[in-house]
This record gives C-alpha cells, sequence and structure tokens, in this order.
C-alpha cells in the first residue's frame, strides 16, 4: 500500500464577485509516494505546491480527481488521525501558549488524556521549546513559531507528514535544525511530503523530487535519477559576525544573516577554507554538498515557461 | 464528537476571556450601581421598576452587542488568519468546529450574564431592603435574554459564512432590530391585504420574534410568567438557532479555505 496516491487531482479556483473568472492553479496531477519516503515537492512560487497540499488535507475541494493517503479516500475522517501538517507560514492562536496550544491539539488528535502533557512536553523538548513553553504565542518570533508548527505537525505520531515551505524564512540554524527533524523522521520510518522552492533542501533529503511549474508536473524521480552526477559545490554554514577577510580575498560570495555566515564554495577550495576557519577559531555549523546539476534541470525545464508566459502576457 | 466539540468550545471560551471580553462586566457593574444609587435617593415606589427595567436592558444590549461582535469572527477570523487549518486537518469535521465555536461564544454569554444577573440582583436589595416573591420573574427574564444570545449568535454565525465581517454585522443587527419589533409587524401584517399582505406576512413570521423574549417590563411589574411561555421560548430559540447553525455549516462545508 502506498503512502500518498494523487489520482489526477486539479483544481481550478473561481474567482471575481460572481465567481465567474478562473484560476487555474494544478492540472491533472498523478503521483504516488510509498511508505517510509522523503519526498520533495519542488516549484517556484505560484506553481501550485500549496494547492496540492491543501487539496490532499481536504481545506479546498478539488475540480477533479482523487487521492488516497494509506489506502484510505482522503475524506475519511480516519484519515486525519495519521497525518501531520505544517502549513505555509503558519500562524496560530496568539492568546495561547505553546503549552495550551499543543495540548489543544492533542486533544483534537485524540491523543489519550493519559499521554497528553508527556507527550507534550517531549516535543516542546523536542523542538527547543522549553523555556518559552509559557509564554504566549503573540510574543513569539517568526522562527519560534516555525518549530511550534514542526512540533503540532507530529505531536500525535502521524505516519505521513506534510510540510509546506518548512524551511522558508529561517535562519541557518533554524534550517538545519527542520533538515534535522525530517532526517529523524526518516529514521522513524515516517513518510515526508514536503515543498519547497530551495532546491538545496530538496538535495539533501530527498529520496525522490516531483518537480511542478505552472501547475503542471514537469518531472518526478531520485535526484540522482534526474540529474546526471554533479560538478560538487558545497555550502558551508559558520558562525562569525561577519565575513572572514580571508575568504573575501579568496572571491567567495557569502551571506551574513544573525550571527550566521552562509556561503557556497567549490568543493576544491573546501581544505583551504576549513583551514581559515580553524585558525580563527570560528565554530562550523555545516558543511552540505550541493549539486548544481538539479539546479541545471530545473532551471532548464523551467526556462521556457517563464519566457513564455512573459511573451503573452 | 462531542468531546471535539468541547475543546473548540472550550478554547473559543478561553480566546473571550483573554481578549478581555468580560471587562464590559466593569461598565455594566458601574451603570447598575450608578443607577441604584440615584434612582435611592429620588423616589419611594420606582426604585425596582426602574433597577429591574434599566439592568435587565443593560444585560441584554450588553450581550447582543457581544453577540454580535464576536459571532462574526468566530469562523471568519479562523480562516483569514488560517488557524483553521492546522485544526481542520486534524480529525476534527467543519460542522463539529461552527458548532464548538456557537457553544464558546454562547457558553462565554451565559457566564457573563451570570455575573450581570448578580449585579441586578445586589442593586435590587440595594434599594428594597429585602427579596420578594415578586422577583422571581426577573429570573425567567434573564432566561429569555441568555436565549435571545442564542438565537444573535447563531444569527451572526449564519450571515458570517458568506458575508464580510461589516456586512454580517449590519444585517444581524438590523434583524435584531426588526426582530424586536415583530409583535407590531405582525400586527401590520394582518391588517394589509392581498399580496402586499401576504408577504408581509411571511416577512413577520421569518424574522426572529425577539419581542417574545422580552418580559422586562413584566418581570418588573412583578407579573407572572406562564410556563407555556417559558416551554414556547425555549422550543423556538432552538429551533432558530439550529436552523441558522445549520445553514452556516452547509455554506462553510464547500468553502475553499484561501
Ligand atoms: N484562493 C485562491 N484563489 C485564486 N487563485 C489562487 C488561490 N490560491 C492559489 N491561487 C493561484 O493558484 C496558483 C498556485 O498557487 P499556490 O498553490 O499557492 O503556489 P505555490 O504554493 O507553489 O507557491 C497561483 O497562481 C495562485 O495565484
Ligand atoms: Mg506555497
Amino acid at each position: 500500500m502506498a503512502a500518498i496516491e494523487i489520482l489526477d487531482l486539479e483544481k481550478t479556483y473561481r474567482i471575481g464577485f460572481w465567481h465567474s473568472r478562473q484560476k487555474l492553479a494544478l492540472r491533472p496531477l498523478r503521483l504516488t509516494i510509498e511508505q517510509g519516503e522523503v519526498f520533495g515537492f519542488l516549484g517556484p512560487n505560484g506553481a501550485g505546491k500549496t494547492t496540492t497540499l491543501k487539496l490532499l488535507m481536504g481545506l479546498v475541494p478539488p475540480t477533479a480527481g482523487t487521492a488516497r493517503i494509506l489506502g484510505m479516500e482522503i475524506d475519511d475522517p480516519r484519515v486525519k488521525a495519521q497525518i501531520g501538517f505544517l502549513p505555509e507560514q503558519p500562524y496560530f492562536y496568539d492568546h495561547l501558549t505553546a503549552r495550551e496550544l499543543l495540548t489543544y491539539y492533542a486533544q483534537l488528535s485524540g491523543v489519550p488524556a493519559k499521554e497528553r502533557s508527556a507527550r507534550v512536553a517531549a516535543m516542546l523538548q523536542q523542538v527547543g521549546l522549553v523555556e518559552s513553553a509559557g509564554v504566549q504565542l503573540r510574543k513569539y518570533s517568526k522562527g519560534m513559531l516555525q518549530r511550534v508548527g514542526l512540533a503540532q505537525a507530529v505531536l500525535h505520531n502521524p505516519k505521513v507528514v506534510f510540510l509546506d515551505e518548512p524551511m522558508s524564512g529561517l535562519d541557518p540554524m533554524g534550517r538545519r535544525e527542520v533538515r534535522e527533524l525530517i532526517q529523524q523522521l526518516r529514521s522513524e520510518g515516517k513518510t515526508v511530503f514536503f515543498s519547497t522552492h530551495i532546491l538545496s533542501d530538496a538535495e539533501a533529503l530527498c529520496d525522490r523530487v516531483a518537480v511542478i511549474h505552472g501547475g503542471e508536473l514537469q518531472g518526478v524521480g531520485a535526484v540522482a535519477e534526474l540529474t546526471p552526477q554533479s560538478q560538487g559545490k558545497v555550502e558551508i554554514i559558520f558562525c562569525a559576525p561577519s565575513v572572514p577577510a580571508a575568504l573575501t580575498s579568496m572571491a567567495i560570495e557569502a551571506r551574513v544573516s544573525g550571527d550566521m555566515v552562509n556561503a557556497v564554495i567549490q568543493q576544491g577550495q573546501q581544505e583551504e577554507v576549513l583551514d581559515i576557519l580553524h585558525r580563527e577559531r570560528i565554530r562550523l555549523i555545516s558543511l552540505t554538498p550541493v549539486r548544481s546539476s538539479l539546479e541545471e534541470y530545473y532551471v532548464e525545464k523551467l526556462r521556457p515557461k517563464e519566457s513564455g508566459k512573459g511573451a503573452g502576457a | 464528537m462531542k468531546s471535539r466539540i468541547a475543546f473548540v468550545a472550550f478554547n473559543t471560551f478561553r480566546e473571550a476571556v483573554r481578549d478581555r471580553v468580560l471587562y464590559n462586566l466593569i461598565a455594566f457593574a458601574l451603570l447598575i450601581s450608578a443607577a441604584a444609587i440615584l434612582v435611592g435617593e429620588i423616589s419611594i415606589d420606582v426604585e425596582r421598576l426602574v433597577v429591574i427595567n434599566l439592568g435587565l436592558t443593560a444585560v441584554s444590549l450588553f450581550g447582543v452587542v457581544i453577540a454580535i461582535f464576536i459571532g462574526i469572527g468566530l469562523v471568519s477570523k479562523e480562516i483569514d488568519k488560517k488557524t483553521l487549518y492546522t485544526v481542520l486537518s486534524r480529525p476534527v469535521r467543519r460542522w463539529e468546529f461552527v458548532v464548538g465555536k456557537f457553544f464558546g461564544l454562547t457558553g462565554t454569554l451565559v457566564v457573563n450574564t451570570f455575573f450581570m444577573a448578580i449585579g441586578v440582583f445586589l442593586a435590587l436589595l440595594y434599594v428594597a431592603r429585602h427579596f420578594e416573591k415578586a422577583d422571581l420573574p426577573v429570573l425567567a427574564a434573564l432566561y429569555f435574554i441568555v436565549l435571545e444570545f442564542f438565537v444573535v449568535c447563531a444569527l451572526a454565525l449564519f450571515f458570517s459564512s458568506f458575508s464580510t465581517p461589516i456586512m454580517s454585522a449590519l444585517f444581524t443587527f438590523a434583524l435584531f432590530a426588526v426582530g424586536s419589533l415583530s409583535d407590531e409587524l405582525r400586527g401590520f401584517a394582518r391588517m394589509a391585504t392581498g399580496l402586499k399582505g401576504a408577504l408581509m406576512t411571511v416577512c413577520a413570521y421569518v424574522v426572529p420574534n425577539f419581542s417574545a423574549f422580552n418580559i422586562i417590563n413584566q418581570a418588573a411589574h412583578g407579573d407572572g410568567v406562564p410556563g407555556r411561555l417559558i416551554l414556547y421560548n425555549t422550543l423556538y430559540a432552538l429551533l432558530y438557532s439550529t436552523i441558522a447553525i445549520s445553514g452556516a455549516v452547509l455554506i462553510f462545508q464547500r468553502r475553499n479555505l484561501k
């Protein structure tokens, strides 16, 4: 039994005061995701990723088509107990504290009363919100809200987890934590379906990816399958208030956000850069190979569309 | 099913409390004490009449305003702020959510009215120095006011399921105003004839009959309340709210959550 079977799901929104105009958001989509897979749903903004997730969650009714999760039709109420969902830019009841919110969601998900508080405490621990668990969410930063969002998505121990752009808007540290969480879900044997427009995230995590653009599926397969072997680049993240001069002199482009620096370097430069960081006693956060080839695939697939659209408009 | 409705209702109540809805009680307390003290000074026999009339009218108006202003946002605010996404992706059906929100708000109003009722009775004690049997109808009047809140909440919820908050507030308030005059409306309908008469009759009976819930004046005069009226009003409020809530659910069921 597949974890997720999307059977020609499609969506056309009706807009305008009389609902007379149509906006195509998703062309008939057919996809199967196996249990235990980490599946990336890739596409630029407006591609139809959120629409697909909302259809799967039953938040918007499809224009046509159906989908099954763990063999059950998505409108079967039993499905909801088996899935977790992190919406894009989640917003929660800001009059509640993180602990109250998670308790409320545990109640709604049918977590037995005896297990609730232990479950909530464990989740707060896992996403690192123990200290602020008693603070109302209106005082939370965006990164903290995203952690609450992740916690509520896996709180009730679902078998299939849907995450809509889980890393967008996070600092490098936050992104790394999300990656770790997804890795952990994988090791627990859960199925993860996440959307992103950031290629490196998909490359680092996914067993398979689907690329979608203009509401239309462009391709699906293992990252290696979609793309020939990479000519390596490496994304490096480290703790420093600014870019060390030694790196700037190597003509390395780096982005500073907070006390974190994020740079993409050639594999050949890796040794040298690590030496510099070591010498200057800079703490390394992560080092991830970036296969630029998926990016090339993506760009190649999507370019004709963009220009076609531009000419038509 | 029941427990999920209760969880949603409790969360709605908690939100109302934390949004300081119950602070209206302060204004109410000031109003009722000022009234009690003032009438205590000026007159001899009409204090009971004034305190009950003014007190119960204030209970009703304060509550109706809360019912409308929170009622129109109960579901629409959750759609706008997208807090619904993480609720409806759980084993919560849309109708359970709507019903839970409804009971959360009516529960808040019941608690609010309870405290206001205490205020009214304290004021009554202050001006009359003792309770008497003639005070009992005040309890019935308060019960009818709570029934009125149920209907107003249901209407606000119904209108907000398909129109903007401002329009919903206007519609609900208009229906409340017209419904408070529905005795007069029915009278006019009886006098008119032909098509106009038929239309007016239909209108007069579709509009919620809020005047039936208003026994404030009788209560102030200490008139007894027939048991049959209590039964009829209870059934009427139940039926009317159920229909309005069902309408809201039917519309909400089909909605895209943007
Ligand atoms: N509620 C809506 N009404 C009308 N059009 C919508 C609505 N939601 C999304 N769309 C349109 O559908 C397309 C896909 O959007 P979306 O699924 O949000 O893309 P993505 O998540 O990939 O950025 C976009 O063109 C968007 O404008
Ligand atoms: Mg999106």
